[in-house]
């Protein structure tokens, strides 16, 4: 099976690779995925007063086609509202990275890590207006 | 001296035809055209002249007592259910059941899952972590209807090579068939099919250099005679065992490929296990938390299967995808599984998935295993920061004690 060029070009020259302090309170993180599966997602994003998304940083094990999504879903929800980024759909992740169907899950998995980033982020919000 | 790119290293998945195999085979294909069951004119008779050197050169490299023992198929896949099918629906009357193992080849597995179907009764021995079946527990499993043992020469995944002389001695003793694949051993490792007593081997020419499309079965015809009930009806080719004309120079590029095997194959696995052993160092040299999956020992001379830990098989390939290799990861294949033959060996699927095979073959050269050795150091630590279990990993979180959510 071939790769698609946008999938390669990801893969190789992936974005916003890397680690966000998961204690600091604007920051939630997503751990999606498991490794006897193959594949394991974890996103975070860093959320600014205005509820934008100002920085988003993951790191996946998983092939060519988790890391390309991973990689494409934290370059999408980068300068977006917590509200817009979680309305983005694994079938736009599908289109964009050309993925056949076999490869489907890893689109899954990257919505499900958005998700559970902004989940997160909610979370520790409500914990602090609770104090 | 640069290498050239991309490196071939995914020998056992096939094999380049050798230029010395290719220039044996080409006049067959223009010249001396003519079909080997032409008895009446002189294109068959050198056809058939051609074949029956090539069945004498095959016999040899397999120690046959005749070169009437050789049946040629399209390949090792015809071969292992003409093997299966033939001597079952011969035998049983007399009995109904198989013995073979969990790690075989899925034209073995298959086709003890079809024979299921019809009646069989199959054992599917378990291995041990290296990969080996224990001839005892072939013992233990032999009944009064059991008919046929297949337990394969050397495994393609992670090249162990099981104890098939071992095997051979039990079902001689207890009146059992044994037939081997043998597609992945034979000419690099010791194989013969009198001193192991087997009784059928299923090899093929794409493994060993020559063309594909072109494999045989060995079918014993004394002490015992092993009988057959052919898969394939029509001319009654091969002595009534398989039906259809001969892919002439298919067959004169096994037969040159198993002389080449038979004047130096022990030679070229002595070079190989040398240059695998040297790629095994200078991974394992210069990176932590690596798995060799097979046996240390009895394994193929090329094979190094190796898990990466943290790091997925097929993103690592793409990572290297200069360099041809292959892994058990499940996105490798259509179904989302790992490779069943790790699982076999008790490797957790999270190494599972991060393994590598490496097959090195008559072509690979010492400057190529040197290049893909850095380039495998340079890309597994480049992985490895991309992945959240290597972090989690470095800061001492044991991952089997998180929750991970499946999907």
């Amino acid at each position: 099976m071939a790769y698609s060029e946008k999938v390669i070009e990801h893969a190789e020259n992936p974005r916003n690779v890397g680690t966000l302090d998961k204690d600091d309170p604007n920051v939630g993180t997503g751990l999606v995925g498991a490794p006897a599966c193959g594949d394991v997602m974890r996103l975070q994003i860093k959320v600014n007063d205005q509820g934008v998304i100002e920085d988003a940083k993951f790191k996946t094990f998983g092939c060519g086609s988790a890391i390309a999504s991973s990689s494409l879903a934290t370059e999408w929800i980068k300068g977006k509202s917590v509200d817009d980024a979680e309305k983005i759909k694994n079938v736009d992740i599908v289109q964009e990275l050309n993925l056949p169907p076999v490869k489907i899950h890893c689109s899954v998995l990257a919505e499900d890590a958005i998700k559970s980033a902004i989940a997160d982020f909610r979370k520790k919000q409500e914990a602090r207006k609770a104090k | 001296m640069a290498v050239q790119l991309p490196i071939f290293m995914d020998n056992h998945s096939t094999t380049p035809v050798d230029p010395r195999v290719l220039e044996e085979m080409l006049p067959y294909f223009t010249t001396k055209f003519g079909n080997a069951a032409s008895r009446s004119h002189a294109f068959g008779w050198v056809a058939e002249e051609a074949v029956d050197y090539a069945r004498e050169r095959i016999a040899k490299l397999i120690g046959a007592q005749s070169e009437k023992e050789i049946v040629f198929t399209s390949g090792a896949t015809e071969s292992d259910n003409l093997a299966l099918k033939g001597v079952y629906e011969f035998y049983k009357d007399k009995g109904n059941h198989i013995i073979t193992c969990v790690t075989e080849h899925k034209a073995i597995l298959d086709t003890c899952k079809r024979l299921e179907k019809d009646g069989a009764q199959v054992t599917y021995l378990n291995v041990d972590k290296t990969g080996r079946v224990d001839p005892d527990d072939v013992r233990k499993a032999i009944t009064d209807k059991t008919i046929l043992v297949s337990i394969m020469l050397a495994n393609n995944e992670i090249g162990t090579v099981h104890p098939i002389e071992e095997i051979g001695k039990i079902t001689r003793e207890k009146g059992v068939l044994f037939h081997s694949d043998a597609v992945q051993g034979v000419g690099k490792i010791d194989f013969d099919v009198q001193k192991m007593n087997i009784d059928l081997a299923s090899i093929t020419a794409h493994k060993m250099y020559g063309p594909k499309g072109v494999g045989a079965l060995y079918v014993r015809r004394n002490k015992p005679r092993v009988r057959l009930v052919a898969q394939m009806d029509g001319g009654g080719h091969e002595r009534g065992n398989r039906s259809g004309t001969l892919n002439v120079p298919g067959i004169v590029g096994f037969g040159k490929a198993a002389q080449i095997m038979i004047e130096e194959g022990k030679a070229e696995s002595v070079r190989l296990a040398a240059l695998r052993d040297r790629l095994k160092k200078r991974i394992e040299d210069k990176i932590e938390e690596t798995y060799l999956n097979g046996h240390p020992v009895h394994r193929l001379p090329g094979n190094l299967n190796i898990s990466f830990n943290f790091v997925e098989g097929e993103g690592m390939m793409m990572a290297i995808k200069d360099v041809a290799v292959s892994s058990g990861s499940a996105c490798t294949s259509a179904s989302l599984e790992p490779s069943y033959v790790l699982r076999a060996l008790g490797v957790g699927d999270e190494l599972a998935h991060s393994s590598i095979r490496f097959g090195l073959g008559r072509f690979n050269t010492e400057e190529e295993v040197d290049w893909v050795a850095n380039l495998v150091t340079e890309k597994v630590k480049h992985l490895r920061e991309m992945s959240p279990l290597w972090e989690m990993h470095k800061e001492g979180i044991d991952l089997k004690s998180v929750q991970w959510t499946a999907h």
